[in-house]
């Protein structure tokens, strides 16, 4: 009998909540048709700058599920000043993500030493054939324009890279 | 039947008739339960607003969701025992169709009105345990057996105080049949004053209260939903059925439901009818014909409001345990219940 009050309150809060939904509305949006806007951190889809990218494989390499795939080639460029070598310098012939594979954890974008990959908060590409979800190197490059501008860090925070 | 009608129709007519009314009458209230209560109202309950894109505010839902069920395959597992694998969810239907049988829906409105009514709905009420161990044996699925030897306990041991809870309401009206139930119920009085009548809830509210927690077990709603626990055993009894097979036990859960709440209205509430004393009556006999048309209306309403009452307490309140439920019912629920038959007996022969 002790747990009748506790039993009573729980069915008012479910009363309570469903009198809510009806005149205040509902937590939830209908999808498709009205969308939130995802947090400026959110992980959506991670962009490639290829520019950056010297195919070092790091990323490949961290990557838990294997689902990023590099080919690369090496290429003599001119040199620097005039009278030097040639310098050798990496070429990106491949770099696909597999998003059928990807979980979403964020290590390739923390562990590119050369700001290559970002995270787009970009969530709408899902395809009709899972094949169609390995993106290559001219789609991870089109999701560059939805990466967001890095938020301004907190006060005192510890700033790192490049000095 | 034929009075309502007013012209003498044949024998395979009125059976006819009693069938198709029989399907409304199971059908009807499901349908109504799920679209209103399962995906509206529990929606709301969860603060979202549930399928919106079938029809206008989703109506349509559940013309898709059977579309989509029928469509289906219809698999049994390698090592099932076929026949009784195909046979159970038939049983556990044509239990609710048993149970629809005696409810009385007017003065007229009624498919049989025989003397021991309630004594025959809630002998019909238990063969769906029959249905529902069948389908747990017969899947040859340890998930399915677990979930059905539960249900075999659950249902078993929660039998019992809802037999005893009804036998308070029977002692007061001195009648089994559930016409004279709600006669007695609409013409009877308060302490002279006869402007609601009298409802056995009021004289009974014990027994409600025993007989509903009974029928929330008897339904293995939550939190009474042990044999399909979906955290612990897949579904139980239904994991292997699909398609066809699965939509008969997903009618048959909330059919039932609507069935045990018309019981419930006829026992407690008054069921089809309004006070007699409103419009002068005084016994059955005085009741104009087109109670017959208002009367279904009436019960619907007082099913709707006890229907939202079990599935307002199957989306509130978490599970039981296996041992808590037992002990609920044969420490708790059947010692209050004998102790509500004695003194509706003992308050019977005093006044």
């Amino acid at each position: 009998m002790a747990k009748v009050p506790g039993l009573v309150k729980g069915l008012g809060v479910t009363f309570n909540t469903m009198v809510q939904t009806i005149t205040k509305g509902a937590n939830t949006v209908q999808y498709p048709h009205e969308k939130e806007a995802p947090p400026i951190r959110a992980r959506g889809v991670i962009a490639l700058r290829e520019d950056n990218c010297t195919s070092c494989m790091l990323c490949a390499r961290s990557c838990p599920d294997w689902c990023i795939y590099i080919e690369g080639h090496k290429e003599l460029a001119p040199p620097r000043r005039a009278g030097g070598k040639p310098r050798q310098v990496n070429k990106l012939d491949r770099f696909d993500i597999d998003y059928a594979l990807c979980m979403y954890c964020g290590i390739c974008v923390e562990v590119c030493p050369f700001d290559a990959l970002f995270w787009s908060p970009e969530y709408e590409y899902s395809e009709g054939r899972i094949a169609d979800l390995l993106h290559d190197k001219t789609k991870l490059g089109e999701w560059m324009e939805t990466v967001p501008e890095a938020p301004e860090l907190e006060a005192g925070a510890e700033k790192k890279g490049k000095k | 039947m034929s009075a309502l009608l007013a012209v003498e129709i044949p024998y395979w007519g009125q059976s006819l008739l009693r069938v198709l009314g029989g399907i409304v009458a199971v059908l009807l209230p499901a349908g109504t339960i799920v679209y209103v209560f399962l995906f509206k109202m529990m929606s709301f309950m969860q603060s979202r607003l549930g399928p919106m894109e079938a029809g206008p505010y989703g109506s349509l839902q559940l013309v898709a969701e059977v579309g989509k069920w029928l469509q289906k395959e219809d698999i049994a597992p390698e090592r099932a025992d076929r026949f009784i694998f195909r046979l159970a969810p038939i049983v556990v239907l044509a239990s609710t169709f048993l149970l629809v049988a005696v409810v009385p829906f007017g003065p007229d409105a009624w498919f049989t009105n025989f003397e021991t009514g309630i004594y025959y709905a809630m002998a019909v009420s238990s063969v769906s345990v029959l249905g529902i161990i069948m389908a747990g044996w017969a899947s040859a699925n340890k998930y399915s057996l677990l979930g059905g030897l539960r249900a075999a306990g659950q249902l078993i041991a929660y039998e019992l105080p809802m037999v005893l809870a009804v036998i308070g309401v029977v002692i007061q009206a001195e009648s089994m049949n559930l016409q004279r139930i709600v006669v007695a119920q609409n013409a009877g009085s308060i302490f002279g004053w006869d402007g609601l009548g009298n409802p056995y809830i009021l004289t009974q509210f014990v027994g409600f209260l025993i007989f509903m927690i009974a029928v929330q077990a008897e339904l293995t709603q939550a939190p009474f939903d042990m044999p399909i626990a979906e955290s612990e055993l897949v579904s139980g009894y239904m994991t292997e059925y699909s398609g066809f097979r699965f939509l008969m036990f997903f009618i048959g859960e909330f059919a039932t439901a609507g069935v045990f709440a018309l019981i419930a209205s006829v026992l407690f509430l008054g069921g089809w009818g309004v006070p007699f004393a409103w419009f002068g009556w005084s016994g059955i006999d005085d009741v104009d014909n087109w109670m017959n048309i208002v009367g279904p209306l009436v019960m619907f309403s007082k099913m709707m409001l006890l229907a939202f009452l079990i599935m307002w307490v199957r989306f509130s309140y978490p599970r039981f345990r296996e041992d808590q439920l037992q002990r609920f019912a044969w420490k708790v629920l059947i010692p209050v219940s004998i102790g509500n038959i004695v003194l509706t007996a003992v308050a019977k022969v005093v006044f």
